[in-house]
């Protein structure tokens, strides 16, 4: 190896930019191409400096824009190695033509999103309306809830992706600056577990095998189309599942760290359940802790696989609960909210009849206090008690001026 | 560095092993094709090719079907060379590590059209080559959006009839001049950027084995004849591609290093514009009395750039 290792110290002091950089060195990435936007510019700066040091030994190729990072990334990946990048907001927005591309193309390629409002106004604050634009885009999504998962979730991310019966790039989210700039302790793997979890990349349709020719991204019209976009999304509703669980449990006997696809709390008995991502998770985890000794037998369901969309171990973590929140930290543009709109989606054909409500929140980086959630769960407790909701089906959280709510 | 193919005779040449195949769905009489040939035949080296979308591209990978028998990419629009940036880097990446398949150094090459290099993908080239990639861009001048039916591109000629910029009772069509896409190219400081027409294959040969010997990011500005979009009949495109070198509205030149210039080709009798234009139905309006005055400006452009480019080269600047 040309490379160095790094002696790590079990518990560093790292952000959530610098666990995920530390995460794809140790991960030995053949391609980093990138370019840098706030607030995920330290991952490449970061990884910058491992190059510079020696820590890294694979190509970094800062290009000229984020379409360009993804494009230099799909080539990259087509031509048969391990490549990861990371972005924000506006990048994101301008990498989304090429994110379908990656998928379609089935190139396990790994992104960053460090989350953060899309303009306009221009913002630079965490929000979710990055992560929400990438949804449909066919990509894995993982959601990080502190800079500890930040770290774990690129291993696990690597792992799912790379997998032969899986063949789909994966997202990592985590909050801007909440999570991105906010150093926690964050418990380490040596290089070596870390390298060895994720293991040799193996190569499928590699460009780089020059005595097999392959020719990647071809065009298809109506007579193939269909089958292509069904199928691919017929692996993500079936395989995928599978495949992030046995990383999870995998990663668990690696670290003693679990993960869940969907992350329940006090949920055993719940009368009222928030649904929620991101570092709201944390927060509500504690704010209903504080609910219980009131009284309110209050719950969080954490997101933590976006996409695909866990409908089934959704609607069996709210089995049975009476009112729930969903908190949206994006713009819904004219509609409820994704969250509500997935809940709703979960729970309909279920036997669980809950009051369900949705929340805006925390727009351009608004902060979401204790109180906020203590309200929150206050108004869920009336509507169990009721058994149905009371308050309009849409509100929005903190917004100063004339309280907005709709339907 | 690989050998360089000897290539002793026109029938040697169009005879090599095919790479591209001809089964394929480009228009009868595209000289697509034949520059693709060219450049594929031109080099005995493994090849990771990219196309931008385009007519190359939706006409040659048709899922079941694929006319390419080397590693071959398509992405989007703008973003073929960048493809091919991405599997070049991958490539350095694993021959450090010791990864590779087999131990060969492949060429590297993008083919786009003029909208893909001179408009939408104008970035990204730029890209590629302010970061030294060993790879070659190919764009395939047909001077407009031929894909999807003959829109103005910032590579199509002043006066043409083109479907967004048509002529008509007050407008001779294209009101701006080509975009010179060769001098932007050299100002990169690439080591080569060569100007080719596949009617003139020899020295079409000589441009691309130069360019994908040397180092770094070479560009050649490939002019390929539509017989769809300049309107002239499927068997006329070499007929029609002599009359762009021999009026020089299409002049054979390269720039080594982003100075030396030199002049490539030097037609023995000098044909003049108007032939040229006449054999193309997208200048026929031209002839009306009403516009007949672009002919005479045509003319004194195509005279004042060979004029620029004798004095280049002589200037060794």
């Amino acid at each position: 190896m040309a490379f160095d290792k790094m002696e790590l110290r079990d518990i560093e002091v790292w952000d959530g930019n610098f666990a995920a950089a530390q995460a794809l060195r140790q991960c030995q990435i053949d391609v980093v191409a990138a370019y840098p936007i706030t607030p995920s510019t330290p991952i490449v700066e970061g990884y910058a400096k491992f190059e510079a040091d020696n820590f890294v030994e694979g190509q970094y190729v800062m290009v000229e824009s984020e379409h360009a990072a993804m494009s230099a990334c799909i080539g990259a990946s087509a031509a048969g190695g391990r490549v990861a990048t990371a972005t924000s907001s506006q990048g994101f927005a301008l990498m989304v033509e090429t994110l379908y591309q990656s998928s379609g193309m089935r190139l396990p390629i790994i992104l960053n999103v460090v989350n953060r409002a899309l303009a306009a106004p221009l913002n630079v604050n965490g929000d979710h309306s990055d992560m929400y634009l990438g949804r449909d885009s066919g990509w894995i999504q993982l959601d990080a809830y502190c800079p500890q998962d930040a770290y774990d979730l690129n291993f696990i991310a690597f792992k799912i992706a790379e997998d032969h019966d899986v063949r789909l790039p994966c997202m990592i989210h985590q909050d801007g600056f909440m999570t991105s700039h906010t150093a926690q302790g964050v418990k380490t793997l040596t290089d070596d577990e870390g390298y060895n979890f994720v293991g040799d990349f193996q190569p499928m349709n590699d460009m780089l095998d020059l005595d097999h020719p392959v020719s990647h991204g071809v065009q298809t019209e109506e007579d193939w189309h269909f089958e292509h976009k069904a199928r691919q999304h017929n692996d993500l509703m079936t395989k995928v599942f599978p495949k992030v669980q046995n990383a999870f449990d995998a990663f668990e006997k690696l670290s003693g760290r679990k993960y869940n696809i969907v992350e329940k709390y006090d949920m055993d008995d719940a009368d009222v359940a928030v649904v929620c991502m991101g570092t709201s998770v944390e927060t509500a985890r504690e704010v209903a802790t504080e609910m219980r000794a009131k009284g309110i037998k209050a719950g969080v369901v954490g997101i933590r696989l976006i996409r695909p969309f866990p409908f089934m171990q959704i609607k069996e973590a709210l089995e049975g609960v009476k009112a729930i929140a969903t908190l949206d930290r994006s713009a819904p543009g004219g509609a409820p909210g994704m969250l509500f709109n997935e809940m709703a989606g979960a729970l309909f054909n279920s036997d669980t009849r809950a009051a369900l409500s949705g929340y805006v929140y925390g727009l351009g980086g608004r902060d979401l206090t204790k109180k906020h959630l203590v309200d929150l769960y206050t108004e869920l407790q009336a509507n169990a008690d009721a058994g149905k909701v009371l308050t309009p089906l849409q509100q929005f959280i903190g917004v100063r001026g004339p309280k907005l709510s709709y339907l | 560095m690989s050998e360089i193919k000897k290539i002793k005779n026109l029938k040697d040449f169009s005879t090599s092993a095919d790479r591209f195949e001809g089964a394929n769905l480009l228009c009868p009489g595209c000289a697509h094709s034949i520059i693709v040939r060219e450049v594929l035949n031109a080099t005995n080296d493994d090849l990771v090719l990219s196309a931008a979308t385009g007519c190359l591209e939706v006409c040659t990978a048709v899922y079941p079907y694929t006319s390419w028998d080397s590693s071959w990419i398509h992405i989007g629009f703008e973003n073929g060379s960048t493809a091919v940036a991405g599997a070049e880097a991958m490539h350095k990446a694993l021959k450090a590590k010791g990864r590779l398949k087999q131990d060969r150094d492949p060429k590297f090459v993008s083919f786009a059209g003029d909208g893909a290099s001179y408009d939408i993908g104008f970035q990204w080239i730029s890209g590629c080559f302010e970061r030294g990639h060993n790879m070659m861009h190919v764009v395939l001048d047909n001077e407009v959006y031929a894909n999807t039916g003959g829109q103005r591109s910032s590579a199509t000629p002043i006066g043409g009839s083109n479907t967004t910029t048509p002529a008509g009772t007050h407008s001779y069509g294209e009101k701006r001049n080509k975009k010179d896409m060769m001098q932007i190219m050299a100002a990169h400081g690439s080591p080569y950027v060569a100007q080719v027409a596949p009617n003139k294959w020899k020295n079409m040969v000589k441009a691309i084995q130069h360019g994908l010997a040397a180092e770094g990011p070479t560009f050649l500005n490939a002019m390929s004849a539509c017989t769809t979009e300049w309107k002239f009949a499927p068997e006329d495109t070499i007929a029609v591609s002599d009359l762009a070198t021999d009026s020089l509205v299409f002049p054979l030149y390269e720039i080594i290093d982003g100075k030396e210039l030199n002049i490539t080709y030097r037609p023995k009798n000098i044909v003049p514009v108007e032939e040229y234009l006449a054999a193309q139905g997208r200048f026929k309006h031209l002839f009306k009395d009403q516009y007949k005055h672009m002919i005479q400006e045509w003319q004194d452009r195509i005279d004042g750039n060979w004029e620029y480019l004798q004095r280049r080269e002589e200037a060794k600047v």
